[in-house]
């Protein structure tokens, strides 16, 4: 439909964004070759002692390790309850259920420092101990958002017919589920859940608040950058990230990068 | 519609599965069962944390040893109201949201444009994989890496210097925050355009070229209303995410950069005032209510 | 040594018994009548423990940016098992605000400075420490061993770590010669070159560069300011903020902006310094100008709900040696209260023993201005100061 200079237009116009979204990450790759600590341009030599050192640093280790728990948890929870929401919220036609959705959106539309204050004067208030508890609960929260909208976005997109002829083919409820259903969903969970994982495992801001003592891996970044001192150790650690990701980001992209309308295989 | 109704136990009620009738006789018992775990979670948990947070904006603290003081008076939004440091920070916070949600907007839509409509399948995926992956990579140090690219010697500077240009000294001012804020949640208004735009279907398209419209007039008014929920949908995270930042004016601010989530962490996480916070943190939240009205109108909620 | 022994500071006296009325005032919400008495902490009969026993295996720290340097922080946790997990605070409202609660269960220490403490103590956050389970506390200057700020009744609230100055850092390039005045942080022809710390005491800093300047305002103590000599003072930090360039609120925050040519001159700490230094990209130096210099004196307090304590006395034991209180000193940039630290820093860097004052402290001691929590109370026992809330909310506006 669109034209050759429109085509050409776009294409550079992608790159260019592209090219913006990156070269902040090549400079992180980059810079965790720094022989000086501190950041500064251009860089002055290179050096691969960090590594070692990112390696040995048992503060990283335990951080990254308590995210990867937290995260889990926090997927855990939002994988149940967000796709039962999604599935209340689909076939329930109720008074009030405009304001339950909305009531479902808020932790993601609310700031994040907004939701992290109300958890901690709400631990408060109750004698919570903060614990990594307190941090999948905070977590969580938003997590259920995150898997509750795709799968939502996802049951819309199906056709109902689909669940109906099986019915009439003879399938109790529970076979309709696991046989018709479940599959129809399932990208839309997987995408929904890693989506809340990246979410849980980057997040400071709610995480600064419900965190007593723990150090999850941002929060051991951001002790690390306002030190001033250790800032290539960030950098070797967020590089080791992003590489060890590229390959379920690219799962997660197939899963539903295609996963419009025009995609629900089954439905063909 | 539900679907409930077109479900046929075999077995006779009060036989081996009286559950199973009950829900089949009941059809909305189902749906509601499953609605009951998430909605206590965000009622008892969520819900209550906010109103216990509202009430406190109600409270005082005492100054010396910071606890808090239950006697209810308004004091915290007098002080709001009537400080104008206040009201400066809270335009300069809600104008800075506004224009990042523009900027992003425009950013993201020629791009989302390009990965739905003009893309092959293969270029589809890799190019969404590739505005997944900056999620990855922590958002403190990519904000960090921004300060080394906007500071006084930094790679912007230096690369204008390298080709004549005079040096742009953009580091830690509003300008340089606007371009932080525009490039981290660029992915998240991308994703919610593309969604959208990918859900246009080629029928209508045919059909408006059949009626006579020319691209640019396809565009406007066959493609940009039916994307726009997606843009809505992402502006919500633009702006809600702006509006509530400290991190970043911490970061690469300079003087004249405090955002409301600024003052508001400072009187948590420092001065421990608490029912100050809460005061303050209101705002942004009335500021959202009104902003996810409009955008609900808008059809945000569906494309989110 | 010898000005430190002789005299207890007076106005840290002072400023322990007016804090203590104003806890007598709030607890019994009635006027105070002409005796005070100190009011005891709410933590005053919590008995310390008598020895050490064996480490939990964890000790969880709150410290300044720089106090958990792992040159010192490594051996430690080889020597006793116990693993470091420090969170670092920029100000003391923040060590303050975390520590709510007795520490919530979750933190052992914290390094606080002197307007920290009262309130600490007076919160019921942390509790007495047993100094004989020191042994390099008897070799502290007398002074730092029962300073007014952790000491209240003969009672240990914490043991003495280091002491030191906030000073003026500066680019030798745009410097050539050390500035003597604070003045340069005040001045136009520096527009958009200075830096400051985002934290309301820095209105002391600005008030004790007022006492020097305009001495018609007859501020005796930047920490008790009359609404008069309050409002001079934001005067005067509202007219520099058109030259700030950024008020830092993390030490790395300054780091960068000296590094990268944002900034040539600000109220630092030697941290900084010795960081810039250490890189060698930018030449830099600080100094204490003529008008003196605001200043903290820390001290490793003990959470009242600690959960690691045998850990934490590990912790003040070691640090406490004169080779951590050398190390310390030097990497940090500021003067230890152990005696015998001197010589260790000796060995460890030529002239830093006398570099921070570390040899003869007392005349260096008294021109800074310790931090303390301004009160209402002036020095003259009228109630017409201007307490610390109002300091908060004035650095609001001044920054907003």
């Amino acid at each position: 439909m669109e034209g050759f200079w429109t085509r050409m237009a776009l294409r550079a116009w992608t790159v260019l964004i592209l090219l913006f979204l990156f070269i902040p990450i090549l400079l992180i790759f980059y810079y965790a070759f720094n022989t000086s600590n501190i950041e500064s341009w251009p860089i002055r030599g290179l050096t691969l002692k960090w590594f070692s050192a990112t390696w040995n640093d048992p503060e990283v280790r335990t951080a990254l390790v308590l995210s990867i728990q937290a995260g889990l948890g926090a997927t855990a929870i939002a994988l149940v309850l967000g796709s039962c929401a999604a599935f209340a919220i689909h076939r329930l036609t109720f008074f009030g259920r405009d304001a339950v959705s909305l009531l479902f959106v808020l932790p993601l539309a609310l700031p994040g420092i907004i939701t992290g204050m109300s958890l901690r004067s709400f631990y408060n208030f109750n004698s919570v101990d903060l614990s990594i508890w307190t941090i999948v609960i905070g977590h969580a929260t938003f997590c259920i958002v995150v898997v509750y909208n795709n799968v939502l976005a996802r049951l819309r997109r199906t056709q109902g017919s689909l669940i109906e002829a099986a019915m009439d083919l003879g399938a109790n409820g529970f076979q309709t589920f696991r046989d018709i259903t479940l599959p129809l969903i399932s990208t839309a969970v997987v995408a929904g859940g890693m989506l809340a994982f990246a979410l849980s495992f980057d997040e400071v801001i709610v995480t600064t608040f419900t965190a007593g003592a723990q150090n999850t891996l941002p929060l051991w970044i951001f002790g690390a950058i306002r030190l001033g001192q250790r800032l290539p150790e960030v950098n070797v650690v967020v590089s080791f990230v992003i590489l060890v990701t590229i390959i379920p980001v690219v799962i997660a992209a197939r899963l539903t990068g295609g996963g419009g309308a025009a995609r629900v295989q089954a439905a063909r | 519609m539900t679907v409930e109704t077109l479900g046929r136990p075999r077995r006779k009620s009060g036989g081996a599965f009286p559950f199973q009738s009950l829900l089949w006789r009941v059809p909305w018992l189902r749906p509601a069962l499953l609605l009951v775990p998430p909605l206590a979670w965000f009622v008892l948990i969520y819900l209550a944390a906010l109103v216990l947070l509202l009430i406190t904006a109600f409270w005082t603290i005492d100054t010396f040893t910071t606890k808090i003081i239950q006697v209810w008076n308004l004091d915290n939004f007098r002080i709001i109201l009537t400080d104008p440091a206040y009201r400066l920070i809270i335009g300069r916070t809600v104008i800075l949201a506004a224009l990042v949600t523009i900027t992003d907007a425009v950013i993201a839509f020629p791009f989302a444009y390009y990965m739905a409509r003009v893309a092959t399948r293969r270029v589809q995926t890799i190019l969404f994989a590739a505005v997944l992956l900056p999620l990855w990579a922590s958002y403190l140090a990519r904000v960090y890496a921004w300060i080394l690219i906007l500071n006084h010697s930094g790679v912007l500077n230096w690369s204008l210097q390298s080709i004549g240009l005079p040096p742009a000294n953009i580091g830690y001012t509003n300008v340089a925050m606007w371009v932080v804020f525009s490039y981290i949640w660029l992915p998240f208004m991308i994703i919610p355009c593309y969604a959208a735009l990918e859900r246009v279907p080629d029928s209508l398209l045919e059909a408006a070229a059949d009626l006579g419209a020319r691209r640019w007039r396809t565009v406007r008014d066959v493609v940009l209303p039916l994307a726009l929920p997606g843009v809505a949908a992402g502006s919500i995270f633009t702006f809600s995410l702006t509006l509530g930042d400290y991190i970043t004016p911490i970061l690469v601010g300079g003087a004249g950069s405090s955002f409301i989530g600024n003052v508001v962490y400072t009187n948590v996480g420092i001065a421990n005032n608490v029912p100050f916070a809460a005061a303050l943190a209101t705002i942004p939240v009335a500021i959202m209510a009104v902003y996810l009205l409009a955008a609900r109108r808008l059809g945000a909620f569906e494309a989110l | 040594m010898k000005g430190l022994d002789a005299k207890p500071v007076h106005w840290l006296r002072l400023a322990t018994t007016a804090a203590a009325a104003l806890m007598v005032v709030t607890a019994c919400g009635s006027t105070t009548t002409a005796g005070v008495t100190t009011q005891q902490p709410p933590t005053a009969n919590m008995k310390p423990q008598t020895t050490i026993g064996t480490g939990e295996g964890a000790l969880n720290l709150i410290a300044w940016e720089g106090y958990v340097d792992p040159s010192w922080k490594d051996q430690f946790q080889k020597d006793t098992g116990c693993t470091v997990n420090a969170k670092y605070a920029g100000s003391s409202d923040e060590m303050v605000t975390l520590m709510a609660g007795g520490g919530g269960g979750q933190w052992d220490m914290v390094s606080a400075s002197g307007d920290a403490d009262l309130r600490l103590i007076y919160g019921g956050d942390v509790k007495p420490m047993n100094p004989d389970l020191v042994p390099d506390f008897k070799n502290f200057q007398t002074y730092f061993q029962t300073p007014p700020y952790n000491t209240i009744n003969g009672t240990h609230y914490g043991i003495s770590l280091q002491w030191g100055p906030n000073t003026l850092l500066y680019n030798k390039a745009k410097f050539t010669t050390a500035p003597t005045s604070w003045s340069v942080l005040y001045d136009p022809q520096y527009k958009g070159l200075v830096t400051v710390p985002n934290n309301p005491i820095q209105i002391a800093d600005a008030a004790l560069y007022l006492s020097k300047k305009d001495p018609s305002l007859k501020i005796t103590d930047p920490y008790e300011l009359t609404q008069k000599q309050f409002d001079a003072t934001v005067a005067l930090l509202k007219q520099q903020r058109p030259l700030v360039k950024k008020y830092w609120d993390l030490a790395s925050d300054e780091i960068s902006l000296f590094e990268n040519g944002d900034a040539m001159v600000g109220a630092a700490w030697p941290y900084q310094t010795n960081t810039l230094q250490a890189d060698g990209k930018v030449q830099v130096a600080d100094t204490i100008p003529s008008e003196g210099a605001t200043g903290w004196g820390d001290t490793w307090m003990l959470a009242t709900k600690a959960p690691h304590p045998n850990c934490a006395y590990l912790w003040t034991k070691y640090v406490s040696t004169a080779h951590v209180q050398a190390q310390q000193a030097i990497s940090f940039g500021e003067t230890p209260v152990n005696t015998k630290a001197c010589a260790e820093m000796e060995s460890l860097q030529a002239g830093s023993c006398a570099q921070y004052h570390a040899d003869a402290p007392g005349s260096y001691f008294q021109t800074i201005k310790f931090w303390k929590t301004p009160i209402a109370t002036c020095p003259d026992g009228s109630q017409s100061c201007i307490p610390y809330a109002q300091w908060v909310t004035a650095w609001t506006s001044i920054t907003a």
